[in-house]
């Protein structure tokens, strides 16, 4: 404690500076709007009017008025000279500003040339400090890795589900593995979507799309699109396709840079976008193609559809041109699209696992500046429809070579549409024909095997119509719903369409697709293959009547056939169905990566009954049910490819036995634990239950006993009164005579 | 299992009850009648007719000697139960909502509906049971108002002179008749009007069902809530099980609603619950309306339902419902 005389003395030392800076007064007289103009033609003080009129002019011209008399120009008093330079004042920084953009090297006459700076500017770079400054070098932060979730030492999967405004992500593995993974707090969103490999989960907002990413589910990227509707990611996950219904404008002052958007973008309303850097490469216009004949069609979506190692992307122009860009550069390929008279649609032909371990090797080789060997061709598969003489084409394209390598007529067609087997394997276009009379249709599949030489085409024909056709994945399989219901094309209420569901395979003798089994008189519309194969759902979705699955096994007697056997059994006599189950107004139907699980989904976007969730196993066992109001969106986080390569997993599967036993010890554990723990748990339970039982079995012994004693206390507390009553029973009067 | 399908009502059912010693089932409807069944076979035992208005609500006697029944005829009557006779009826204001026999069949209870400018009452009158039975007092021996909100469901508790009550705002009470005093209570019992109560065995304990989608088990004297069952539809009715540690639900979407909506999403369907694990053991489906009632046998051996769609099922259990242990070898006391 200091004393008090020290203070005294110490009163001229007191620190005012904290109240002189509350105070000061900031002065007025920054030098922002004073230029300085170099470039001045030297003259004397004689022609001084005529110069400062003429420089006036020029500015004015310019759209940056000043008046001479603003105009400062020093002069060098020993010869009478000017300078050569001279000081303006603007109204405001704004102003100075302005005439610095307009003026700056503004050739005045054939010798002078301006050159305007900021007075503030000219005192700042005198003032610099000559001195060298190393500039600190910020510290690398390893960003966490992006893939983490695949480090599950359970293997689990993830899912995301939207609810109300909350949006939660779940792991999925057995009963007792289940458990939130994360709970975001993302704000106004439409939706949202897992990239195609898992690595992003992306949300819409108002501004722009975010993705989010990590362990710690940090954000990765920013893609500013106001009003963004619609993405699409590229399958390597490298650009991502952003659309929506307002086309973009750019307001002024907007912040601009590689990663906004340019006036030159203003009106368009599909952008796309490298990922990992966050720039915009290019904008295109849908607008032209959303109006076909009729009104206002569907835009067909994705609206760029991207080539399997991202490439290439191309987008058609109905009736006229495929247009393929080429990657990262946006700058279409060859410099001229592919024009194609009539062109509907087409599909690029999907990688098998073969190309995409060439590719990648590609990659990685021309990233060691080796040898360049070449990436595996892409293919395309479009077709055209009947225009007078000509008769619809199938069409498959080698890209980028350009080279046509299969040509199919096709006759009385409707509509086509291409299924690409995942692998690349086989096309089939379903076609839909016409009778003569055009009254009705029935379904062609026309079939091409890809992989054999010169793509030898099968067809399959139907009387009835197809509604749904899908390819068993990494098979030779595929399914069909096929409808001859009258009420198809007007739904209404209530109605819901009987369908066939039919099953095909590829006969290898024949080379051949051959009918395995129909099942027929359901009500089925959507086929859900396992995306292992082998493993099917059938479900009817979308139906306020109906909400059947149907799980169905195609290779059930597959496992007692020794290796080496050749199917000499039954056509068709393998397929078993595993199980039924039903979800009351379900609306989606989605495999878990690994296809071990299935969810199913009520989403209050389509109706708002008994809205939630499901997960089942593959043979229609319920393993979760959540029923949840306001219900949005169920996604499994997709996987990316497998890393094991091709020997490991034959290792794997012929030591399988090895492996399935750790599992199942493990299996075991678990339920004898979860068991142990349930156990206990209903034992506590129990236990509470009869102990209050007791207790109040006892008190109300207890109130009994009391009110029998009291009972009896009371009789024994009687006094025993005697009363006499005097009763008057009759009275008579007699007259006696004496 | 399968069911005993009683058509003799033609209008949906209001309450069902069993007789203590489980061969009779006595069932009442808005079609203003009240029957009487053979449980064992589904057999009609005969009717009793005479109430000029939806029945409310049944109670029998231990010694399945006297009914007493209650209607919105704003009546309230007493039956020979052998001959069919209306041996007494009593005449309020309004309806006679609930009735219910104390455990020595010598009072019983009843409430009346509030309107028209009539408070909701409950009213105690002591049966003579001497002779035919049709020497009956005409004044209550108790009579009170309860406050606030108007009690829907009562019963006798084992506490003597003592009533629980189920109220419309959700509300549960025990009243002491004598005083007319609301002796304890528990407001936020549930969430909406409390549709049935049913007592145990030794009236420890019971269970309420509400319109607020659950159902619990309150002990009768400190109205601890003991267990609660949670269910997606508004519950009609709960029963608790005898001999088994089960409690059945039964309910389904509103009926006014009901037309709108599939069959599949009313959930009219009997859930059976654990009594004290307090999870879902199974459902039992069948009826196409609402479950307004359920009973279970005195001793366990079966049950029936009665729904909006006028039907009373009677479910005799098989061997296996008895034998089975599927939570183990668990010692639950009733």
């Amino acid at each position: 404690m200091p004393g008090l005389t020290q203070d005294v003395e110490s009163v001229e030392d007191i620190d005012y500076s904290d109240i002189e800076a509350k105070y000061s007064v900031e002065y007025d007289d920054t030098f922002d709007n004073t230029l300085v103009v170099d470039g001045v033609p030297v003259i004397d003080r004689s022609k001084l009017e005529k110069l400062l009129a003429k420089i006036c002019k020029e500015f004015s011209r310019r759209s940056a008025p000043v008046r001479p008399d603003d105009i400062f120009m020093p002069w060098d008093e020993s010869s009478g000279k000017s300078l050569g330079y001279l000081f303006m004042d603007f109204r405001s920084a704004e102003e100075a500003n302005a005439a610095l953009l307009a003026m700056n090297n503004h050739p005045f006459d054939a010798r002078h040339t301006f050159k305007l700076n900021r007075f503030s500017d000219v005192e700042k770079y005198a003032n610099m400090d000559e001195a060298y400054v190393e500039p600190v070098l910020e510290e690398y932060a390893p960003r966490e890795h992006l893939r983490a979730w695949l480090a599950d030492p359970q293997g689990r999967d993830q899912y995301v589900v939207y609810r109300g405004e909350d949006v939660e992500i779940f792991w999925h593995g057995k009963p007792s593995q289940c458990e939130l993974a994360y709970k975001p707090d993302w704000r106004d969103f439409l939706y949202v979507s897992w990239s195609p490999l898992g690595t992003y989960i992306a949300t819409l907002h108002r501004q722009g799309v975010r993705l989010w990413g990590g362990s710690s589910w940090k954000p990765q990227q920013r893609f500013a699109h106001p009003l963004v509707k619609l993405i699409d990611f590229s399958p390597c996950e490298n650009y991502l396709v952003t659309w929506s219904n307002e086309p973009i404008v750019v307001p002024e002052g907007k912040p601009q840079g590689p990663q906004y958007f340019s006036p030159e973008d203003e009106g368009n309303n599909l952008a796309v976008w490298d990922i990992k850097s966050g720039h915009l490469l290019r904008t295109f216009s849908t607008v032209a193609g959303s109006e076909g004949p009729g009104g206002k069609r569907q835009m067909p979506w994705p609206a760029l559809k991207w080539s399997p190692d991202d490439q290439f992307v191309a987008r058609v122009t109905p009736g006229q041109m495929i247009s393929v860009h080429e990657l990262p550069s946006m700058f279409l390929h060859g410099k001229k699209s592919l024009k194609i008279e009539g062109v509907v649609d087409f599909e690029w032909c999907p990688f098998s696992d073969k190309d995409r371990d060439e590719a990648e090797k590609v990659v990685s080789v021309g990233a060691n500046g080796m040898g360049v060997k070449k990436s595996p061709e892409n293919m395309i598969a479009y077709w055209t429809p009947e225009v007078a003489n000509q008769p619809a084409r199938v069409t498959l394209l080698s890209f980028p070579s350009r080279a046509i390598l299969r040509q199919k007529n096709l006759f009385n067609v409707s509509e086509c549409k291409l299924h690409w087997q995942n692998q690349g394997d086989f096309l089939c276009v379903k076609v839909d024909r016409h009778t003569k009379t055009k009254k009705s249709i029935f379904c062609n599949l026309e079939i091409f095997r890809v992989r054999e030489k010169d793509f030898p085409v099968e067809v399959v024909e139907l009387k009835d119509t197809v509604t749904d056709f899908s390819w068993e994945p990494r098979g030779e399989r595929f399914a069909i719903v096929s409808t001859n219901d009258p009420n198809l094309g007007n739904p209404g209420p209530g109605i819901t369409i009987k369908t066939d569901v039919s099953f095909y395979q590829l006969d290898r003798v024949k080379n051949d697709f051959k009918l395995l089994k129909t099942l027929s008189n359901r009500t089925s519309n959507a086929i859900r293959w396992s995306p292992r194969g082998r493993f099917v759902v059938l479900a009817t979705v979308g139906s306020s009547t109906k909400s059947e699955l149907e799980f169905w096994d195609l290779d059930f007697t597959l496992e007692d056939r020794r290796e080496g056997q050749t199917i000499k059994e039954d056509w068709g006599s393998s397929i078993q169905s595993l199980g039924l189950a039903d979800h009351y107004g379900v609306t989606d139907v989605e495999w878990d990566p690994s296809g071990r699980y299935l969810a199913t989904s009520a989403s209050a976007w389509t109706h708002t009954l008994e809205n939630g969730y499901a997960i089942w196993d593959f043979r229609g066992q319920e393993l979760l049910k959540q029923l949840q109001d306001r219900f949005k969106q169920f996604l499994w986080r997709p996987r990316p490819r497998t890393l094991l390569s091709k020997e490991d997993q034959k290792r794997i599967r012929k030591t399988l036995k090895v492996f399935s036993r750790i599992f199942e010890e493990d299996d075991q554990r678990e339920s004898e634990n979860v068991n142990t723990e349930l156990i206990a748990l209903r034992r506590r339970l129990v236990d509470e239950w009869n102990a209050w039982r007791a207790r109040s079995k006892a008190e109300v012994s207890d109130d009994k006993g009391r009110d029998l004693a009291k009972e009896k206390q009371s009789e024994e507390d009687k006094e025993e009164i005697e009363v006499w009553v005097e009763d008057i029973i009759e009275q008579i009067e007699e007259e006696v005579e004496e | 299992m399968r069911p005993i399908l009683l058509q003799g009502h033609e209008r949906s059912l209001t309450q069902i009850k069993y007789n203590r010693d489980g061969d009779l089932l006595f069932s009442c409807s808005k079609d203003h009648v009240i029957n009487v069944w053979y449980t064992h076979n589904g057999e009609r035992l005969g009717t009793y007719d005479g109430h000029n208005g939806t029945v409310w609500t049944v109670d029998v006697d231990s010694e399945s000697r006297f009914m007493i029944s209650g209607a919105a005829d704003n009546e309230l009557r007493l039956w020979n139960v052998a001959t069919g006779k209306c041996l007494y009826t009593w005449e309020f204001p309004t309806a006679v909502k609930r009735v219910a026999f104390s455990e020595d069949d010598k009072q019983v209870v009843c409430i009346t509906e509030q309107r028209m400018g009539y408070q909701c009452a409950i009213r105690v009158f002591n049966i003579n049971r001497a002779g035919d039975g049709n020497k009956q007092s005409k004044e209550p021996a108790h009579m009170f108002n309860p406050v606030g909100s108007k009690a829907t469901v009562c019963a006798f508790t084992a506490q003597p002179g003592v009533i629980f009550t189920g109220h419309e705002s959700g509300k549960v009470a025990l009243f002491n008749l004598k005083t007319g005093e609301e002796v304890h209570s528990n407001e936020r019992a549930h969430g909406d009007v409390v549709t049935d109560l049913q007592m145990s065995e030794d009236r420890t304990y019971c269970i309420t069902s509400s319109k607020d989608k659950s159902a619990r088990i309150h002990d009768t004297k400190t109205l601890d809530v003991i267990k609660t069952f949670t269910t997606e539809t508004p519950l009609n009715s709960a029963a608790l099980s005898p001999n088994k540690p089960y409690v059945l639900l039964g309910g389904g979407q509103e009926a006014m609603s009901v037309t709108t909506t599939s069959l599949r999403q009313g959930k009219f369907e009997t859930r059976f619950w654990h009594k004290v694990f307090e999870e879902e053991v199974g459902r039992v489906k069948g009826h196409f309306g609402p479950i307004n009632t359920i009973a279970v046998h005195p001793k366990g051996l079966s049950y029936a339902s009665g729904g909006e769609d006028g039907f009373v099922r009677v479910h005799n259990f098989d061997d296996s419902y008895f034998k089975s242990q599927p939570y183990g070898d668990l010692q639950i006391e009733d």
